[in-house]
């Protein structure tokens, strides 16, 4: 066996020795170490791991082409560490009460996960993207049950687990098909072949139910709400983010590298996919009285625009789809910053309502949540127009003129909901509940600063963001 | 020379730390944070100017356009791209020096002015602000990163003029000065998406290379309404230099804009935005004159209108700031005309040198006026000519610069005014004759109303003063800007500039025709002996002139109405027939259609809820459903 193979797994290796280091340090500390060290100590090494993610790394394929490695995949992987790089920051006092004890295991659990998704980007045949699949999916439903005492919590997670076993057998049935039709699962020999005959359409069909799961979106998506809610809320941030982002890159390449030959059929389907998800998304959004069901219809509708983003098919959609999930990161996790930092100082409140006459107690979150939602419901000069306007060009280069007018009905559509929550905070008026003025920790605070200069910044800078993605 | 992109750098992080920390700190820590950053910035800049005229600049004979920094910021496709950078070529490293220049001087001179004010922290904010855009609008690469410089001055300038926001005529002076500007730089960008659309490029660079063939080139004869395009895109650029540049008639706001503080009027309505225009023009010269000379025809005839129109206005004004304001106006016009009617190439481009020249030497006597009358202001709490005079015992500074300024201006020499305005009555004697002699006139009219002006505030009379409002010299804050403004408009005209500054930068020698000089000289003097017959004591004369004259007085005293012409054209034309239709239109039609939208959404919204149940068979259900729905319509339809 060649060891050199390893080499491009640069980045996998780093992933699993934090894990391990984390692991070990969790058996032999004692207690009270761990309680003041713990976190800190995990930021710090992922920290570094993210940092040197962004070292130049060789580029090739591993393992017979099971693995591969690109500066594409390098960037993408880099993008997914930086936001959970983030979550880990946000999840500071939630992990400091009732679930202290347990604390080391959110952490490794959650480079379980990653290390599925990094596996996922960077499979160079389909048996290695169902795997990687399985690892970003079981433990997430441990995840999404970690408060296991509450009720919601469980539920998500069980609800969580039902549907991905659902959804893998869905795709593991449509692998099979593909299989049947072309007699290999690797992405080289199956471009070639695959052509547009039944058997290979049913297959692409069933495979995309599988990522549309874990993109959430329409008719894929109905799990989306329950989980969400009932989730931790820094898992639900994780969720909505690295997770969908891992999906939408994975289905980058599958779609790009295995179906490159029958791209007029996925763009049919994902023509109607993208309609109804954005649609949908939005429609439900605005009925939302709980701010994490709210983000979970808000981020199906933002999944609809990533979708629009690849069905342009070419190089100039899949740069701007890179870059808006680069953007929605830090406007995400933004939000999910100030909700984490409510609901940790409200005793746990979610509610809109609880939102109200937040600016007059704290200020500065109401601004960045501010921010952070004109950003998703791209409003100039926050990054989120930029990302916004690309995808917009991309699927204008494509000529899919009517598809861009829904999506920019829908934009006015989710200006209004997404101005709902500024109009709660800045211009109702709280009555008995409003959240008193806190501070909140440390590392929230590093955290929502890193998404204020992302989302800030990110736009401005663009010219030069994309540079680095076209690299 | 990276390191010039310091001298944008700088103002722009003083402006971010003045605005967002200023109020947690002293006002005076702030202003001396804005002075000292301002006074790094000026030394960059006198880098920079040193090492391009005597070091770097030249390649070979020709001065050469040099790019330290350019870098894309937006790329849209192939041809648009913004590109933001520095362009150093001999323009706009004079510019550089004399913006920091007179910037620096007036952040000094607000020390003292400013003091006590309150919103001092914002003020120097704002400077800072102001003095990056007008920076970053001289050295831009290309025509849109100018725009996008060339907008953030209109706003800093908005906001420096109303900077007495609770002043009602502050506020309307604010609100005119950019209302008027922006409807200018409507043309402005038009003029900029013309252009661009045919040329494919915004880089100047590119625009201007080899006889500005490329323009020639690309607009292959395109018409509208009986002229080139290339002639309509170049005359709407100039609508935004005429803007800013206060051409008639879009003057209007300059005069008004005096209601911002008194150093606020020197940076910015002597030495920096009002030539914004001048410099778009000086900058695309070679457009202009090969592409469109027509275009640069109507700029000298527009100018010699309004520098004649500015001149007669200002000598009936009695406020002495709203004089300087026309003096201003006038002056500037001086610098478009020089434009229009020069040539392109050696002795032939001398109009172009001359503005430039005019630029140079105009931006340090016009802002020694400004902060003279700053000076005076600031000693009997008055604009008005009739609270004034006799001062010159007790102001002998402010005095002995503001006599130096006016013979400066007055075109005497060997003060600098009379150089440079020279090589523009020379550019202008041997082919246009009927703007020479008008110009002739004006600055005759020019030396006329400084020393006016002069003689009122300083001598006419035996004015006293009450005991405790007895004016009295300024403090060194306010003196020491004076003297050194006052140094540089002696000797700045000595400068021999063609040999820095020509239309192809291809160094040349001028020099001075005695002909014209003698006849500039006369009239010069012929001024400045009417005004000290007329003004150097108190007298009735003035007033009986002024008398005799009736209705021609009155009408240059009211300004000739203009304001009240551009009212009345807003109020009926633009208002009643353009906009209230719109308005209609925006209330029933796309009101009614966002409407219809949030009804529609909200309709559909409800009658979907029931898809999310909770039920996690259903989930399951709709999910199976799902996949087998899409494979079907895919494989059967």
């Amino acid at each position: 066996m060649d060891f050199s193979n390893f080499l491009l797994m640069g980045q996998e290796i780093g992933l699993i020795a934090v894990f391990l280091i984390l692991f070990i340090y969790d058996i032999i500390g004692s207690g009270k170490s761990k309680d003041r060290w713990f976190h800190w100590v995990a930021c710090i090494e992922f920290a570094i791991l993210t940092v040197w993610g962004f070292l130049p790394k060789p580029a090739g394929e591993a393992f017979g082409g099971m693995f591969v490695s690109s500066d594409l995949t390098v960037l993408m992987k880099n993008i997914l560490n930086i936001a959970t790089f983030i979550v880990f920051l946000q999840s500071y006092s939630w992990l400091k009460g009732e679930n202290r004890l347990r604390r080391s295991e959110f952490f490794t659990i959650t480079l379980v996960t990653l290390l599925g998704m990094y596996l996922m980007i960077s499979a160079g045949n389909l048996m290695m993207l169902y795997i990687g699949m399985e690892t970003a999916s079981l433990p997430m439903a441990c995840l999404a049950a970690f408060n296991k005492y509450r009720e919601k919590s469980a539920e998500a997670g069980v609800k969580y687990v039902l549907i991905s076993a659902l959804s893998s057998g869905i795709m593991l049935f449509g692998l099979s098909f593909l299989y049947g039709a072309t007699g290999s699962f690797y992405f080289s020999d199956l471009t070639s072949q695959v052509a547009g005959k039944p058997l290979t359409i049913l297959g692409f069909v069933f495979l995309l139910g599988g990522l549309g799961f874990k993109l959430s979106l329409v008719p894929f998506h109905l799990w989306t709400a329950d989980v969400y809610e009932g989730a931790p809320t820094s898992v639900t941030a994780y969720l909505s983010v690295v997770s969908k982002g891992a999906a939408a890159f994975a289905l980058i390449f599958v779609l790009y590298k295995v179906f490159g030959g029958i791209e007029a059929v996925w763009q049919h389907i994902l023509w109607w996919l993208s309609a109804i998800t954005i649609t949908l998304g939005n429609l439900f959004a605005i009925r939302q009285t709980d701010i994490k069901r709210f983000f979970a219809f808000s981020s199906i509708s933002q999944a609809g625009y990533i979708l629009l983003g690849i069905m342009a098919g070419n190089a100039q959609g899949m740069e701007a789809t890179v870059y808006y999930v680069f953007v929605y990161l830090f406007s995400n996790l933004a939000a999910f910053g100030v909700i984490s930092a409510v609901e940790h100082a409200s005793g746990g409140k979610t509610s809109i309502a609880a939102y109200n006459g937040l600016y007059g107690t704290n200020p500065k979150l109401a601004l960045l949540m501010t921010f952070a939602v004109f950003s998703l419901g791209g409003i100039p000069p926050f990054a989120g127009f930029f990302s916004k306007f690309l995808i917009f060009m991309a699927a204008g280069s494509a000529e899919m003129y009517v598809l861009l007018f829904i999506a920019l009905l829908n934009t006015v559509i989710s200006l209004y909901y997404y101005l709902l929550i500024v109009k709660a905070m800045f211009i109702k008026k709280g009555e008995s509940d409003v959240v008193e003025h806190f501070s909140s920790d440390i590392y929230n605070k590093i955290s929502m600063l890193i998404c204020f200069l992302g989302i800030l910044t990110a736009g401005i800078l663009w010219g030069c963001i994309f540079r680095a993605i076209i690299k | 020379m990276e390191y010039s992109l310091f001298i944008l750098i700088a103002p722009f992080f003083l402006f971010l730390v003045l605005g967002l920390l200023g109020m947690k700190m002293q006002p005076k820590v702030a202003g001396i944070i804005g002075t000292a950053g301002m006074g790094l910035c000026a030394i960059c800049a006198y880098a920079v100017a040193y090492q391009y005229f005597f070091q770097t600049g030249k390649a070979g004979e020709e001065w050469q356009q040099l790019i330290p920094v350019n870098f894309e910021w937006l790329r849209f496709t192939e041809y648009l791209h913004i590109d933001l950078g520095i362009l150093l070529d001999p323009i706009s490293v004079m510019m550089l020096a004399v913006i920091t220049t007179v910037s620096l001087m007036v952040h000094i001179y607000s020390l003292g002015y400013m003091h006590g004010e309150t919103g001092f922290q914002r003020y120097y904010a704002l400077l800072s602000l102001f003095s990056f855009s007008m920076l970053g609008l001289v050295v831009a690469t290309n025509i849109f990163q100018m725009y996008i410089f060339w907008e953030l001055v209109g706003v800093s300038s908005y906001s420096l003029i109303g900077f007495y926001y609770t002043k009602p005529s502050a506020v309307s002076a604010s609100k005119k000065a950019f209302i008027v500007t922006r409807f200018a730089d409507l043309g402005f960008l038009i003029g900029i998406l013309i252009l661009s659309y045919y040329t494919k490029t915004f880089d100047f660079g590119t625009l201007t290379a080899n006889h500005a063939e490329l323009v020639t080139n690309s607009f292959a004869g395109g018409t509208f309404m009986g002229l080139s395009l290339a002639t309509w895109a170049l005359a709407l650029i100039f609508m935004g230099g005429a803007g800013k540049s206060a051409m008639f008639p879009l003057h209007i706001w300059l005069p008004d804009a005096m209601e911002g503080p008194t150093p606020v009027s020197a940076l910015i309505h002597a030495a920096t935005m009002v030539v914004a225009g001048v410099f778009l023009v000086a900058r695309l010269f070679p457009v202009y004159f090969f592409a469109a000379p027509d275009v640069l025809t109507l700029i000298a005839y527009v100018g010699t209108f309004t520098a004649l129109f500015a001149a007669i206005i200002a000598i009936t004004q009695t406020d002495i700031k709203r004089v300087l304001a026309f003096s201003t106006i006038s002056q500037i016009a001086y610098m478009m005309v020089a434009l229009g009617v020069s040539d392109y190439g050696g002795h032939d481009g001398l109009g172009y040198m001359a503005s430039m020249f005019h630029l140079f030497t105009h931006a340090f006597f016009k802002a020694l006026l400004f902060l003279g009358a700053g000076s005076v202001i600031h000693a009997v709490h008055s604009n008005e000519m009739s609270q004034m005079g006799n001062l010159r015992k007790y102001m002998p500074v402010t005095n002995i610069t503001f006599a130096i300024a006016c013979l400066a201006i007055a075109g005497i020499p060997p003060f600098s005014g009379f150089f440079s305005k020279d090589e523009i009555l020379a550019a202008a004697f041997h082919n246009h004759p009927l703007i020479f002699w008008t110009l002739w006139a004006v600055a005759g009219l020019t030396a006329f109303y400084m020393w006016r002006l002069y003689y009122c505030i300083f001598w006419n009379g035996n004015k006293t003063y009450s005991e405790h409002h007895k004016p009295h010299e300024s403090p060194w804050t306010m003196a020491v800007p004076l003297i050194i403004l006052a140094v540089f408009s002696v000797f700045s005209g000595l400068i021999p500039f063609a040999g820095f500054i020509s239309s192809d930068n291809m160094p040349f020698h001028t020099h001075i025709d005695w002909l014209v000089a003698s006849l500039s000289i006369g009239i010069g003097v012929t001024g400045i002996a009417v005004a000290t017959v007329l003004y150097l004591r108190k007298s009735n004369r003035p007033a009986e002139i002024a008398q005799s004259l009736g209705g021609l007085y009155r009408a240059a005293l009211h300004k000739f109405y203009l304001d009240e012409i551009w009212m009345w054209f807003t109020q009926t034309v633009i208002f009643k027939y353009i906009c209230m239709p719109i308005a209609w239109f925006d209330r029933h039609i796309i009101d009614g259609a966002m409407n219809g939208l949030a009804w529609t959404t909200q309709k559909s919204a409800d009658s979907v809820k029931g898809l999310q149940s909770g039920q996690v068979q259903f989930y399951a259900w709709v999910f199976v459903a799902g996949s087998v729905l899409i494979a079907v319509l895919v494989l059967f339809l």
